[in-house]
């Protein structure tokens, strides 16, 4: 415990509110609900299928705030950098579907539906890369004006 | 995260008893009020999960899409 307090004034500042804390949270947590997995998933497979998922949703509820602080901080980035915010705006979507589609993908292939999750993930790279449409669109005018001739 | 890991607990325990109750009407030979009460016990479950993933899902869309 003493050591632990050490951890806590070594790595962080307080102004933050103790995120070292959470991690410790979040794998007590994931630890416990996969022990309760493994206990359900002898009785009721479906059961312990639908524990898992709720655990990840969870955890990720949880790690929102934090999120938000960084693409927070990204936003203000741009702004300072007088990037056009629109660009911005499409990578955090991009990241959006990219964390969306791999949740899934990964759920549907932990339930053993391989296929399925292949499925998602050409999903979201189809998706991906019509939102970058706009983005690969300015770029290849660019290089194209680059070009002389 | 003190919400989360009560339902998280709640959903075990929910799937231990139903199974245990499958168990002994499956014994008592009434394997069809076994069946309803697995198909129950599912039920409250996807509720719940279910509204989590619909947490989760406004919670993306706002953050990272950017519609909320």
């Amino acid at each position: 415990m003493i050591s632990l307090k050490k951890l806590n004034l070594c790595f962080y500042s307080k102004d933050k509110g103790g995120s070292e804390i959470e991690i410790v949270q979040i794998i007590g947590v994931a630890l416990v609900a996969t022990f309760l997995a493994l206990i359900l998933k002898e009785q009721k497979p479906n059961f312990a299928f639908l524990l898992i998922v709720f655990t990840g949703c969870a955890i990720f509820l949880f790690l929102v705030d934090q999120i938000y602080l960084v693409i927070n901080m990204i936003e203000r980035l741009a702004t300072n950098a007088k990037i056009n915010l629109v660009y911005v705006e499409t990578i955090l979507k991009i990241i959006g579907i990219a964390y969306i589609a791999e949740f899934a993908a990964q759920i549907t292939k932990d339930a053993g539906q391989g296929s399925i999750a292949s499925k998602i993930e050409l999903g979201g790279k189809i998706l991906i890369l019509a939102t970058a449409i706009p983005i690969l669109t300015v770029m290849i005018e660019t290089i194209i004006q680059l070009i002389p001739g | 995260m003190g919400l989360d890991v009560d339902i998280i607990f709640k959903i075990a325990g929910v799937g231990i008893v139903v199974a245990f109750l499958h168990t002994i009407l499956d014994q008592m030979g009434k394997k069809e009020y076994a069946q309803w009460v697995t198909l129950f016990g599912f039920i409250y479950i996807l509720f719940m999960v279910a509204s989590i993933v619909d947490d989760l899902f406004e919670k993306i869309k706002s953050v990272f899409l950017f519609q909320g």
